[in-house]
């Protein structure tokens, strides 16, 4: 059957491939959606672990994270149009003001 | 009045004058001249009496007892002490007053004769400013003399003796607003001064030997110390006395001052530098006979410098015009008589001759001083002459000392220079020729002076002639009293060889020492027939320069210019005092200046170049040294840390790339470096969490 080691497998998996997003990819907005993506794994993570425990709690928290990551990604994209206004870019490699 | 009255307040006859002095310094200025003469001229009236009544009630005790000490208090109570020969002694310097046969002589020569002269004064000061001003000078030089004469050591006599040196610069700068007079002061102090040197030399090794001071304790030292004649110790310690009394006296060589002396008032020639002051070296050589006797060649050396003190003095005299030069050096010469005396063992006749001597000395130069005022203030002689009969008391006088100067009998000079002379005869005949000389040229230079003064033809200015006077009492009764001394004052020591007793000699005898040895040394005395010859000679030489004098001065006036003329370099020298004054100014004087001069140079040169402006320069070249480790080493410690920092952060720096993919790498790394170590640390594997 499928087990929890089915379920974190997925989590993991889906937790690396949005790492390797944040680090590796040019536009910000591409790099924001690795973020949800790693906020999903979280959650798909804790739902697994509230199945196999049998309380509700995971779940509960889940619900929170998916609040939490609307918010978060209004204000990203908020920052991020603030940004291209000033700079009119949405690549990572050319947002370096803050360089030496 | 207990019968010992005077003689227990000898103490009081330094002070009377001591107290008109005072008096002088405090309210003297507001005093009228009669008001001064009350207070100076009754003080040493008192003085004189008190002195008069102590020699009296001396005389009256047994010779034996004759002496008398009155302590006052212990000034120098410094103590135990070991002498140089290892003795112990206890030295014990008081303000005390001794009389004795010797100071009684001194006594009532400087208070008569002081006396005396202060009432001269009055009369011849009396237009003179500053008249409170010369009293009083004279009045502190009378205690000073006193203090000399009546101490009863000899660190109280050279209280005195300095006093008196003091009084005379005061006194011949009495009027210092003329150059020449504040010199001549200055000249005399120092001249003094160096004799003084001598004499305080003569002092210390006196007390280390002796370890005492006190006259009546010197004799039973030397005694007890066991001195052999001829000690050198004693020769040393007679040498540096006689040094001072060089100074003092005016002998050869630091008699310089005393010609130039003569720019004081005349009652000062006459009080300080003939009766008293000079004569202090004779007192004092006198009193310490005792040392000196066991002194052969230091008496030796003092005899010929004597003799030869008055030969040297006599010829200036012979030359001179100004008239109290001629008795300022025959006053030298008088007193190389007194030292050639001395030093050939006539102590008695050289204190009889000082006696004489301050007589009609003393005469001369006050009547010189009538002279003078009668004169309005002329003292060259050859604009005088033919005053015999203008000014007939002061001339009379004069002649008086005159012939009692040149020993013609039986004045006064005659007897005291012909004990003088004998003594010298049988000891050292060789200055007997020398003083026989020199009393031929003391009569021929005395009489100069008188003819070209008294007699001859008037060479007086016009304008002089008409105030020519006699003077007023207060000075022609002191003349008169002197001349009276001058012919009976050598009676009191009338020789045995001419049928007297000689009491003035007994009078002294106590006084001199009578060291064993040096008693049996003297020859046993023949018979007088050597003394007659001796005193026909003397008296023949004195009338010899009589007549030369009268032959040259009054008979042929003009012969003297042509003898100079022809002996221009004899004449020359003989005027110019034989050059001694510009030699010592070479030799001394110049180099003194010269030494000044460079130690002057060094002040300035090193220890204001070196000391003053080099710890400035020092101070400015360490400031510069520290400025430069300041600026150098402090700020370039700083500079160093702040660059290290900057180097450091080089490879920090490139962190700071600004792209926000290397930041999200470099959290991501991070977690998993945590994480890494966190499961290491915890034992979790992938095996405890999969089923």
């Amino acid at each position: 059957m499928i087990s929890i080691g089915h379920y974190l497998f997925l989590s993991v998996a889906m937790v690396l491939i949005g790492v390797v997003g944040i680090v590796t990819r040019r536009n910000v907005i591409i790099i924001l959606m690795s973020v949800e993506l790693i906020l999903n794994a979280v959650n798909i993570n804790l739902v697994a672990f509230s199945r196999l425990v049998g309380s509700v709690e995971g779940q509960v928290f889940a619900i929170f994270i998916i609040t939490d990551a609307a918010a978060e990604a209004a204000v990203g994209l908020g920052i991020i149009i603030a940004f291209f206004r000033n700079r009119e870019t949405v690549l990572a490699d050319e947002m370096d003001i803050l360089k030496w | 009045m207990p019968s010992e009255y005077f003689l227990a307040h000898i103490w009081l006859i330094p002070l009377f004058p001591l107290l008109g002095a005072a008096l002088m310094l405090l309210i003297g200025r507001r005093l009228p001249n009669s008001g001064v003469n009350v207070i100076c001229v009754g003080s040493v009236f008192l003085a004189m009496i008190y002195a008069f009544g102590a020699v009296i009630q001396l005389i009256m005790r047994p010779v034996a007892q004759r002496v008398a000490e009155v302590v006052l208090f212990d000034w120098v109570p410094a103590g135990a002490m070991h002498t140089t020969a290892g003795h112990l002694a206890n030295f014990n310097a008081q303000w005390g007053m001794l009389l004795d046969p010797l100071s009684a002589v001194m006594l009532c020569v400087v208070t008569g004769v002081g006396f005396l002269i202060h009432v001269y004064s009055t009369g011849y000061m009396g237009h003179e400013g500053g008249y409170y001003r010369f009293f009083g000078y004279l009045n502190l030089f009378m205690f000073s003399m006193l203090t000399l004469v009546l101490g009863n050591n000899l660190l109280l006599l050279f209280v005195g003796w300095e006093g008196v040196g003091l009084c005379s610069y005061l006194l011949i700068g009495f009027y210092f607003l003329r150059k020449s007079a504040s010199d001549a002061g200055k000249k005399a102090f120092i001249v003094n001064r160096i004799g003084d040197a001598g004499f305080i030399l003569g002092l210390f090794l006196l007390v280390g030997t002796l370890g005492t001071l006190r006259f009546t304790e010197i004799g039973p030292a030397i005694e007890a110390g066991g001195f052999a004649v001829g000690s050198g110790l004693m020769t040393a310690i007679a040498f540096l006395l006689f040094v001072g009394a060089t100074g003092k006296s005016a002998q050869i060589p630091l008699y310089v001052w005393l010609p130039d002396a003569m720019e004081g008032p005349t009652p000062v020639s006459a009080l300080i530098h003939a009766a008293t002051m000079v004569t202090a070296g004779v007192y004092m050589v006198t009193r310490m006979n005792a040392v000196f006797q066991l002194a052969p060649l230091a008496m030796a050396v003092m005899a010929t410098i004597g003799a030869v003190t008055a030969i040297f003095a006599g010829s200036m005299a012979l030359v001179q015009n100004d008239i109290k030069r001629v008795l300022a050096y025959s006053t030298v010469s008088q007193l190389g008589y007194m030292f050639l005396a001395l030093g050939v063992g006539a102590f008695t006749a050289g204190i009889f001759h000082l006696m004489t001597h301050a007589f009609f000395k003393a005469l001369l130069f006050l009547g010189s001083g009538s002279v003078i005022h009668a004169m309005s203030g002329e003292q060259d002689m050859r604009k005088m002459g033919a005053l015999w009969s203008k000014i007939p008391v002061t001339a009379r006088t004069f002649l008086v000392a005159t012939i009692a100067i040149s020993g013609i009998p039986p004045l006064a000079g005659f007897v005291s220079k012909d004990a003088i002379l004998g003594a010298a005869f049988n000891a050292r005949p060789l200055l007997w020729v020398v003083g026989f000389i020199t009393a031929g040229m003391t009569a021929f230079y005395m009489f100069r002076l008188v003819n070209m003064t008294f007699f001859g033809e008037s060479r007086v200015p016009h304008d002089v002639e008409h105030h020519i006077h006699e003077s007023p009492a207060s000075m022609t009764v002191p003349l008169m009293i002197l001349a009276l001394l001058s012919i009976v004052g050598g009676w009191i020591g009338w020789p045995e060889s001419l049928g007297g007793s000689d009491h003035f000699a007994r009078f002294l005898d106590p006084v001199i020492a009578k060291h064993a040895e040096v008693v049996a040394a003297v020859p046993e005395k023949g018979g007088f027939g050597a003394d007659y010859a001796l005193m026909t000679a003397s008296v023949l030489v004195a009338l010899f320069g009589i007549w030369l004098a009268r032959r040259l001065y009054l008979q042929h006036p003009d012969v003297p210019e042509r003898i100079a003329e022809r002996w221009s370099g004899v004449y020359r020298l003989l005027y110019n005092k034989y050059y001694v004054d510009q030699i010592y100014d070479a030799m001394f004087v110049n180099r003194t200046k010269d030494l000044a001069t460079a130690l002057g140079a060094f002040d300035r040169g090193v220890i204001n170049g070196l000391g003053v402006d080099g710890v400035g320069w020092l101070t400015r070249t360490v400031s510069q040294v520290s400025m430069v480790w300041d600026s150098w080493i402090v700020d370039g410690l700083v500079n160093l840390a702040a660059r290290i920092a900057w180097i450091l952060s080089i490879p920090v720096r490139m962190l700071q790339t600004g792209r926000v993919g290397s930041y999200a790498l470099f959290i991501v790394l991070g977690v998993m470096v945590g994480l890494a170590y966190y499961l290491r640390v915890s034992g979790i594997t992938l095996h405890s969490i999969l089923p």
